[in-house]
């Protein structure tokens, strides 16, 4: 992170020399800060206490000459590096000169700001924009607008959905601005699946999504139920029609939800209670469901026991 | 000649019992010997600014009575994700010892802590008459801890979770309140992702009559909020959730009404998603509200001011920068009383602005609000003019924190440093507590923060000055100061080993993106045993790498403790001599 640098003469001239001022080679003035690093640095003195007089008051406009400070070298320095600060100069925000005793030049990448200005754009969205930490918000704070830099436009808006120029989700039960991921779990399956419901509209979506989830396993049952149940494959071509064996599925399938089927999708809500899926209009189901589960139908009394 | 006029201790203690100030209590102490003693089997409250300064053993053998304790993690800098992960904080040992040792104990108040489920069981088991359980900023636990305090503390009067980051497992925890639970008095639940269950949430309010402050979280729907006020319309303080649902004339006057129920309502806060026409629902009671917390609510000027030019007495508003200059005009016109404002960016990482708030906006404020006090402002342009108009018309301030998005932003106007401007401010401001500097800056406005910053105590620094001069002239010329926190400054390790003494009247100093040496922080750390030097950095031991190498991260702080043990891979804490020299004796 640090690099050794090759002074210009300039930087030399502006070097804090302990010895009597004159032309020194760069090694001796490294050695002799090598030496000072050894005695203590505590009794560094460099700092005399300067205190600026009344008469130099902050006033409008622009910088103040510095008159109060004694005429070290050092001020010199301070006035040269005001003076090279002005004239925007740049340096590499990294370098550190060897010499620590060399106070180090603003580096001053100037950026101006005005909306009207010759944008050095790139500097300008890197500084502030992958800036670790700045501006100094919590991060909940962040992301409150939209992206879009358009204000909000007014008016009553009829549905808590739909609200123009909001990224974040308006489910108040789900801070991020993406999905709305609920668990969903189906009996026998260890394994549980997440579903995002925010991505569907209707209830007839979600089921063919939770068909999707689950086909595999639901093909299985369905087989192994089917075979128990049918003992040849006289509704059944074993070997072959892709389509047939399809619309058996989704025949099985789309009795999810209709209740006619084998199995049911029921929901837990807001309030901790299990609901079936359908009762409410579906925005309503969204703003509480909290996580899904497909049960058997034949669980359903059992279902129904627990509750009481 | 020398005479013993001593009262009995009872007396003393009696006396001391009506002394509350921290800092005269322990100047109580100081007086000799035997008031130290008494001082000490009386002190209730103890407040820790730095929970790595002194150890749990030492605080509670010092104190055996204590009753509430107040603890500050990690430095303020941790907010905006400056301090790695992991670096520290635990409260888990100070819970552990006051479990064991201070069964009294009433009342915990931590600050950017890390906090475990396990600590929190512990609480709830270990103090029968705990009270009041304050979690600001801090992190580490679930819900469940919460159920296990919900469950546990017959007497709870408070629990507050105030920006926590709450790993939120089941609304259920609400319910493990027993029926029998009555004496609530200030929920905060603000920071929380999931829903509570609201019916548990309404038979809690309907049983506890001492409720004063309610802060509900987002989740909570707004059409279930006329239902939940009903129960408490005591409420002083109220945090709403999101502000919109789907527009109907009933949902609006039930919400009209349960406001106005709550006669004793003066501060509000929440509004999450507002909906513009739910606004006018708090009108009615706009003219009690003293507190208005506004920071999430993304609506417009013309809202906003219909709004807050209602709330004459309003003392303290948060507001997003939607409130441009006109807004603030407005609110300078109507809220003679304002003693806090603070006002946050909509977009921060926008490369333009998209708003019309300029520094007219706080120009205005200052100009129309005599008792201001504390200003927090984030803006896209800043004048040298503005900020000497500012200091001119509010020499009252304590609190300055201005920040202008852009790093090193000179004055629009002149294009010169706003060194200047800033000088006025500390210049005037004679009791200005706490600073926070931004825009273009030169060694020059710490010359000016040293020559006039007499009562500083915090002061926080970005992207400014120019030498070592500038950290100098702060270090050596602001006399109360006690939290200084730098990032990316060119300071280095002369005005820090210059200084190296002020280090120990200070809590802690933060540096981060500057330029102090390995050697210098080894140094400082080998001549300072009251000092924990620790150096943060990632990339690895700075053993490997040369001496005069910057570290990543400085943060040092005064500790009677030693270093502590905690520390993770990230950080060293530079060794002292005396336990180097037992080093070299083994």
């Amino acid at each position: 992170m640090w690099q050794r640098s090759h002074k210009s003469s300039e930087e030399r001239k502006l070097e804090l020399r302990l010895g009597p001022p004159g032309e020194e080679s760069l090694n001796e003035s490294i050695k002799k800060c090598n030496r000072e690093r050894n005695e203590s640095p505590l009794t560094l003195g460099y700092f005399s206490t300067q205190k600026i007089s009344s008469s130099d008051k902050p006033g409008p406009g622009g910088v103040m000459l510095s008159s109060a400070w004694p005429s070290t070298s050092y001020h010199q320095h301070q006035a040269k590096a005001k003076a090279s600060f002005l004239q925007l100069q740049s340096c590499p925000k990294n370098m550190i000169v060897i010499g620590k005793d060399v106070p180090k030049l603003c580096c001053v990448e100037n950026k101006t700001f005005s909306p009207s200005s010759e944008n050095t754009t790139v500097s300008k969205r890197t500084a502030s924009g992958s800036v670790v930490g700045w501006p100094p918000i919590r991060s909940f704070r962040r992301n409150i607008a939209s992206g879009s830099t358009s204000k909000l436009p007014s008016g009553s808006h009829q549905h808590q959905h739909v609200v123009p120029g909001k990224v974040a989700s308006t489910e108040p039960s789900h801070n991020s601005c993406k999905g709305l991921f609920v668990k969903i779990n189906m009996d026998g399956v260890p394994i549980g699946r997440k579903v995002d419901i925010n991505a569907y509209d209707s209830y007839e979506q979600l089921s063919s999504a939770v068909d999707e989830l689950f086909r595999g396993l639901l093909l299985e049952m369905n087989l192994s139920h089917i075979a128990s149940s049918h003992c040849c494959s006289g509704q059944r071509d074993s070997c072959g029609d892709g389509n047939q064996k399809k619309q058996e599925e989704e025949k099985a399938n789309t009795g999810l939800l209709v209740g006619s089927g084998e199995y049911t999708l029921v929901y837990e809500d807001n309030e901790g209670d299990r609901m079936l899926v359908g009762d409410v209009p579906w925005h309503m189901f969204v703003s509480t469901v909290k996580r899904l589960r497909v049960l058997k139908r034949s669980d359903l009394p059992a279902f129904t026991r627990e509750l009481t | 000649m020398a005479y013993t006029f001593s009262f009995p201790e009872e007396v003393l203690e009696h006396v001391f019992s009506f002394i509350e100030s921290e800092k005269d209590r322990s100047a109580i102490s100081l007086v000799c010997k035997s008031w130290y003693e008494i001082e000490r089997w009386c002190r209730r409250r103890v407040f820790v600014g730095n929970c790595y300064a002194v150890s749990p053993v030492m605080v509670i053998k010092r104190f055996p009575e204590l009753r509430s304790i107040a603890l500050k993690g990690k430095p303020h800098f941790a907010d905006f994700n400056l301090v790695p992960e992991g670096w520290g904080g635990y409260v888990c040992p100070w819970i552990a010892a006051m479990a064991c040792a201070l069964p009294c104990l009433e009342e915990i108040r931590l600050k950017r802590m890390v906090i475990t489920d396990e600590s929190l069981e512990l609480v709830a088991k270990s103090f029968k008459n705990f009270k009041v359980l304050v979690l600001t900023s801090c992190e580490g636990f679930t819900t469940d801890g919460l159920a296990a305090i919900a469950a546990n503390c017959r007497n709870l009067k408070e629990l507050d979770l105030q920006e926590s980051e709450v790993e939120d497992l089941s609304g259920h925890w609400l319910s493990h309140f027993p029926d029998s639970y009555t004496s609530l008095v200030s929920l905060n639940i603000s920071c929380l992702g999931n829903e509570v269950s609201l019916s548990a949430l309404e038979r809690l309010l309907g049983r506890c009559p001492n409720l004063q402050t309610l802060r509900l979280n987002r989740a909570v729907p707004l059409d279930r909020l006329p239902n939940l006020l009903s129960r408490c319309p005591q409420l002083v303080e109220l945090g709403t959730g999101v502000y919109s649902t789907e527009l109907r004339p009933e949902v609006f006057s039930n919400l009209e009404a349960a406001f106005s129920g709550c006669k004793q309502l003066k501060s509000l806060s929440g509004f999450w998603d507002v909906l513009p026409s739910y606004l006018p629902a708090v009108y009615p009671i706009c003219s009690r509200l003293t507190s208005l917390n506004l920071s999430y609510a993304t609506i417009q000027t013309y809202d906003l001011i219909k709004l807050i030019s209602q709330c004459r007495n309003l003392l303290r508003l948060w507001v997003l920068d939607y409130i441009e200059d006109a807004g603030l005009y407005a609110l300078a016109a109507s809220c003679k009383d304002l003693r806090e404002l603070r006002v946050f960016p909509s977009d921060p990482f926008g490369l333009d602005p998209n708003v019309a708030l300029t520094e007219q906006g706080l120009v205005s404020v200052s100009e129309g609000c005599p008792k201001l006090q504390s200003v927090l402002y984030f803006c896209r342009q800043m004048s040298n003019a503005a900020l000497y108009t500012i200091a001119r018309n509010r020499p009252n301030l304590t609190r300055f924190r201005l920040c202008i998005i852009e790093p090193r932003t000179p004055d629009y106007i002149t294009r010169e440093p706003l060194d200047s401007g800033f000088g006025a401010i500390v210049e005037h401001c004679k009791d200005l507590q706490r600073l926070s500097l931004s825009g273009l800056l030169t060694d020059r406005v710490f010359e000016y923060i040293g020559t006039y910053g007499k009562k500083l105590e915090m002061l926080s620094v970005a992207f400014a000055g120019e030498s070592d001069l500038g950290l100098h002239h702060v270090l050596s010329g602001c006399d109360n100061l006690r939290k200084l926190e730098i990032r990316d400054c060119p300071f280095g390790d002369k005005a820090l080993l210059a200084n190296a003494a002020k280090l120990e009247t200070m809590r802690s100093l933060w540096m981060s993106s500057c330029s102090v040496s390995y050697g210098a922080c080894k140094l400082l750390g080998q001549k300072m045993p009251r000092l924990n030097v620790e150096v943060i950095d990632e990339r690895g031991p700075p053993d490997s790498r040369p001496i005069s190498c910057p570290v990543e991260k400085l943060y040092i702080y005064r500790s009677i403790a030693g270093p502590r043990l905690d520390m993770p891979g990230f950080v060293w804490t530079m060794e002292d001599d005396s336990s180097l020299r037992l080093e070299s004796s083994r």
